[in-house]
């Protein structure tokens, strides 16, 4: 081998700094920020969060400005297809079955999605109806999440025969399918939004106490919190303090996957016909309107459907897109 | 002594989304039949992925940009993967570091033992498990034949890396790689499994590279060393050399960490500091940043090898011809001197 | 094992009791019966309370109902006068049976396949491909689905749009069934299968020479598979609650069907009949997978052994 010739110099000693060897050449992410920076990589749940904020949008704006109000029936206009003034393509020029329904009507009658059996513009019925979905959803899963939350940490943090019980409370409960006692609970309320909201947050809770207990026994046993109970601070905050920050990522995902069941459920119980009574429009009662002229008047349920799983599909998508930003072990 | 294995010039990279990775930098080595070569290094340094190159079985996000692997003269980078399968687990076999989940849960042993027997020879299921019942009672599992049918969660951790080891020698292959095989094991158990390869290895004749991080293993069963830092290969030779004649300062740095009776010291020696991102290997010699003997031609060139005996050579400047001669830690100094009192005749390097 | 299996079925009889129970109390608040209808003559009124047993005080309705549970009496229709529930559940139970079966024998092997597949080609349009159709499947709504098939059968005339009438009937309420757990099993088969594949004991096998496919085939497949028996129960509930709409969709004479035109009927006693119905279904089904599990995942089969 070849002994390259080097001066003298270059055996000098030279000192290395070893704090300089330590530095972690990267800044520290906390963990949310870590989650985020994932998040934002995830295109698909960064599209779908997207679509989600400009469907709110406008079914909220549709308080104020909708193309029609959405209950006022007009039997003249009764079951038009959708026509866009101007466009002559089929399924937006007001034909149907090779007719011109709009024959005979002024020009400036129009609706852009068509009409119902009732002659109400199914466009404004379909955006108050996205509203009612989208807030029965939420404030469902509002009620659903905070049951699921408080049961679960507190079954999870006793313990012993307080946990037992609260166990077998759950697994009787989730031995009916959650629907059918959903459906029970409407028999027994007055068919109505209030008591819909009831009914989808009293059996959607089960899935998130078991979740939350079974993170609350895991982190009950963690340090910070061991020394946070020796140091004799109370359940409540330490439950406070402690348990509900790190439950946190836990409680946003399964809030995400639970908004589209209610909103499942909603849809699903106004079309068998015991959810919200008529007039009030739904994505739900709109399916079940749209069901009955299913074969002549596809476009009456197609449209609300399309609505229906664009909200599922972003909400689905977005959950994963959360689960997989805040479950590193998904991190490849 | 013929070789069976040799590695020239080798460089992988691994594809992340930093950027590449520069696991493997130049890595040569050669391996003679029916010794033991043992490769040394901390988590990371490269040696894992060496044996899997053996192996072909690297990560997907790996990519070899040079080198070769000859295997008894054949190149096995440029086998296809047909020949590879053919090769594995039956010229070339492997010994993986935890037991404890490189076995199926859902298959029992006997099969598991069975399966390379029957991938790689034309024998029926029922002369298959013969054999592996065999095998099994070799590497010292009683009632083997009565515990075919068990699976794994049925054994101890000791007795699973048994089984593991029956699965890699029942095709008496010609290479056995060990990665880090004792591990995840007691203190106990790990002198009983190196006592069983030693055993295997004169039973059937095959060579070993035998990975660990812990260079107090090494000395029960290596003949030869390769201490390896940061994707390179820094010092080598015999077990011998290696324990007292070491040239490199990592190396010094790996003897002093490793607790002996001799040790005076209540104070367990740590070479300070972390190995360097690979993502942006050092311009000089990787382990200059940790090394409290480094010059300035360290943070400025790597270090070429320098020969010591035929079968010695490290790669560290204090070799070089001109080099200054430096105060050696005390238990390096007293392992130099003990070699020299060995070997009178030859000149002390440092 | 036994011990085992008795104490589960103790405990799944009580739950039964508490749900007949809760149900059985939950329709005694119910505002008004079929025969609160001002046009039924007062003295008819009275024999028809009699007759259904309803003059008596609610304790002693509530013992004549368990009791009667017990000997499979769950008492006599309000919609269907003269018919016993369990002979209407009896005579509607096969058309649901069939379907639900057919459901989820399809939606399990095609959701197997679809995750296996896409685990085996992680990250590339295979695996994309299939990931967006079980998203699809989980995100449109079994009844949205189901009317969609039936527009389609309108419009080709393929299928039979409607009614039962053997299998070729069932053919479209089987897929807008299985969809659910077709999706579900997909999804929880790709995140299994991409576990086992990274594990040390595929490595292994890899080691031992084995190509992808045979370690696949020898070894990740069964080990992702076995994990899936614990969805069957959430899977089963989905099921139950699709068959609810897709029946009503496809007018098929089953229990779903007869659910939802009870509820609209206020024929309690059907209703509690059902519920207690589906509660047992689904218990018996959770008990059959825990058994199920225990045989064939060998870990859990020892610990069985040991117990």
């Amino acid at each position: 081998m070849a002994t390259p010739k080097l001066s003298p110099d270059a055996f000098k000693h030279v000192k290395v700094n070893t704090a300089e060897q330590e530095r972690i050449a990267t800044p520290a992410l906390t963990f949310s920020q870590d989650a985020m920076r994932r998040l934002k990589k995830n295109k698909a749940a960064i599209i779908s969060l997207w679509i989600l904020i400009i469907i709110a949008v406008i079914s909220i704006l549709s308080l104020w400005f909708s193309p029609s109000n959405p209950n006022k029936q007009n039997l003249n206009y009764a079951n038009l297809p959708p026509k866009w003034p101007g466009v002559d393509l089929p399924g937006l020029n007001g034909y149907l079955n090779g007719q011109n329904k709009y024959a005979g009507m002024g020009k400036h009658v129009y609706f852009l999605l068509g009409t119902d059996y009732l002659g109400r513009d199914l466009l404004s019925r379909i955006m108050v109806g996205t509203r009612v979905s989208l807030f029965i959803g939420i404030v469902a899963t509002f009620f659903d999440l905070t049951i699921g939350v408080v049961y679960g940490i507190v079954s999870g943090w006793r313990g012993g025969l307080t946990d037992t019980l609260m166990q077998r409370v759950i697994e009787i409960i989730s031995s009916v399918p959650n629907l059918v006692v959903v459906i029970l609970m409407l028999l027994v309320f007055k068919p109505g939004m209030t008591s819909i909201i009831l009914a989808i947050a009293f059996t959607g809770w089960v899935t998130m106490a078991r979740l939350i207990r079974a993170q609350t026994l895991q982190l009950k046993d963690q340090e910070f919190v061991l020394a946070a109970r020796t140091l004799g601070e109370s359940s409540v905050k330490i439950a406070f303090k402690h348990l509900v920050p790190n439950l946190s990522s836990i409680i946003i995902i399964q809030t995400m996957f639970t908004i589209p069941t209610a909103i499942f459920f909603e849809a699903f119980l106004s079309y068998i016909g015991i959810g919200l009574p008529a007039p009030t429009a739904s994505l739900g009662t709109l399916l079940s309107d749209g069901q009955k002229n299913l074969q002549v008047l596809p476009y009456q349920l197609l449209y609300p459907a399309i609505v229906i799983v664009v909200l599922m599909l972003a909400f689905n998508l977005l959950a994963d897109g959360l689960r997989d930003a805040f479950d590193p072990r998904s991190e490849h | 002594m013929t070789k069976i294995l040799e590695v020239k010039d080798l460089q992988i990279d691994f594809a992340t989304y930093a950027g590449p990775v520069h696991a493997i930098r130049d890595v040569s080595f050669d391996l003679n039949k029916g010794e033991t070569l043992a490769i040394v290094g901390e988590s990371g340094s490269g040696k894992s992925v060496t044996v899997r190159t053996v192996m072909g079985l690297l990560a997907p996000n790996a990519k070899i940009t040079h080198g070769e692997v000859l295997f008894d003269g054949v190149d096995i980078l440029k086998k296809s993967e047909k020949q590879l399968n053919d090769m594995r687990g039956n010229d070339v076999a492997m010994i993986f570091q935890d037991p404890m989940t490189s076995l199926d849960p859902t298959m029992t042993i006997g099969k598991q033992v069975a399966e390379p027997l029957i991938l790689h020879n034309k024998i029926s299921e029922a002369d298959a498990l013969k054999e592996a019942e065999r095998v099994l009672k070799l590497v010292g599992i009683k009632d083997a034949g009565g515990r075919l049918k068990d699976y794994p969660h049925q054994f101890s951790g000791g007795q699973r890396q048994r089984i593991v080891i029956a699965i890699a020698i029942i095709n008496h292959p010609q290479i056995l790689l060990a990665d880090e095989p004792t591990t995840a094991l007691d203190v106990t158990i790990q002198a009983q499994i190196i006592h069983l390869l030693k055993e295997i290895q004169s039973k059937i004749d095959t060579s070993i590279i035998f990975i660990t991080h812990d260079l107090g293993v090494v000395a029960g069963i290596a003949d030869r060393v390769a201490v390896m830092y940061a994707g390179k290969i820094v010092e080598y030779g015999t077990v011998d050399e290696i324990f007292y004649n070491a040239q490199h300062p990592y190396t010094w740095g790996l003897l002093e960490a490793m607790p002996t009776l001799e040790t005076k010291s209540d104070r367990l020696y740590a070479i300070p500091g972390t190995p360097p991102d690979l993502l942006d290997p050092p311009k000089g010699d990787a382990f200059a940043p940790r090394n409290p003997y480094a010059m300035a031609i360290d943070l400025e060139q790597q270090p070429p090898f320098f020969k010591i005996s035929p079968t010695h050579s490290a790669a560290t400047w204090l070799l070089a011809p001109g080099a200054p001669k430096v105060e050696l830690p005390p238990e390096i100094a007293r392992r130099h001197a003990l070699w020299a009192s060995k070997h009178p005749d030859e000149k002390v390097v440092n | 094992m036994a011990k085992y299996i008795l104490k589960r079925i103790g405990f799944l009889l009580l739950t039964l009791f508490l749900v007949a129970s809760i149900t059985f109390f939950l329709m005694k608040l119910l505002p008004g019966t079929p025969f609160n209808n001002p046009k039924i003559p007062a003295d008819q009124l009275v024999i028809l309370k009699k007759q259904y047993g309803l003059d008596k005080p609610v304790w002693m309705q509530y013992i004549t109902y368990m009791v009667g549970i017990a000997h499979g009496d769950f008492g006599m229709s309000y919609q269907f006068p003269g018919q016993t529930v369990s002979g209407l559940i009896a005579s509607r139970i096969g058309p649901s049976l069939q379907i639900g079966a057919q459901a989820m024998v399809v939606g399990t092997l095609a959701g197997i396949v679809l995750g296996a597949i896409a685990a085996i080609r992680k990250n590339t349009w295979v695996d994309a491909t299939a990931t967006i159709f079980a998203i699809l499947g989980r995100s449109i709504p079994n009844f949205v689905f189901a009317a969609l098939l039936q527009l389609f059968a309108y419009k080709t005339g393929a299928f039979p749009v409607a009614l039962w009438g053997g299998f070729s009937y069932s053919i479209l309420p089987t897929i807008a069934l299985a969809i659910a757990p077709l999706a579900q099993t997909a999804r929880f088969m790709r995140t299994e299968m991409v576990d086992v594949l990274s594990s040390d004991y595929i490595e292994l096998a890899r080691s031992k020479g084995e190509s992808r496919w045979q370690v696949v085939a020898k070894h990740a497949l069964r080990n992702s598979m076995i994990p899936i028996v614990t969805i069957i129960g959430p899977m089963a509930v989905d099921l139950m609650v699709g068959s609810l709409v897709v029946e009503n969709i496809f007018a098929i004479p089953g229990i779903g069907e007869q659910f939802v035109k009870s509820i609209t009927t206020n024929d309690y006693p059907v209703i509690m009949g059902l519920t207690i119905l589906y509660s047992a279904m689904l218990t018996v089904i959770i008990l059959i997978v825990d058994i199920l599990y225990g045989f064939i995942d060998p870990r859990i089969r020892l610990s069985g052994e040991a117990n």
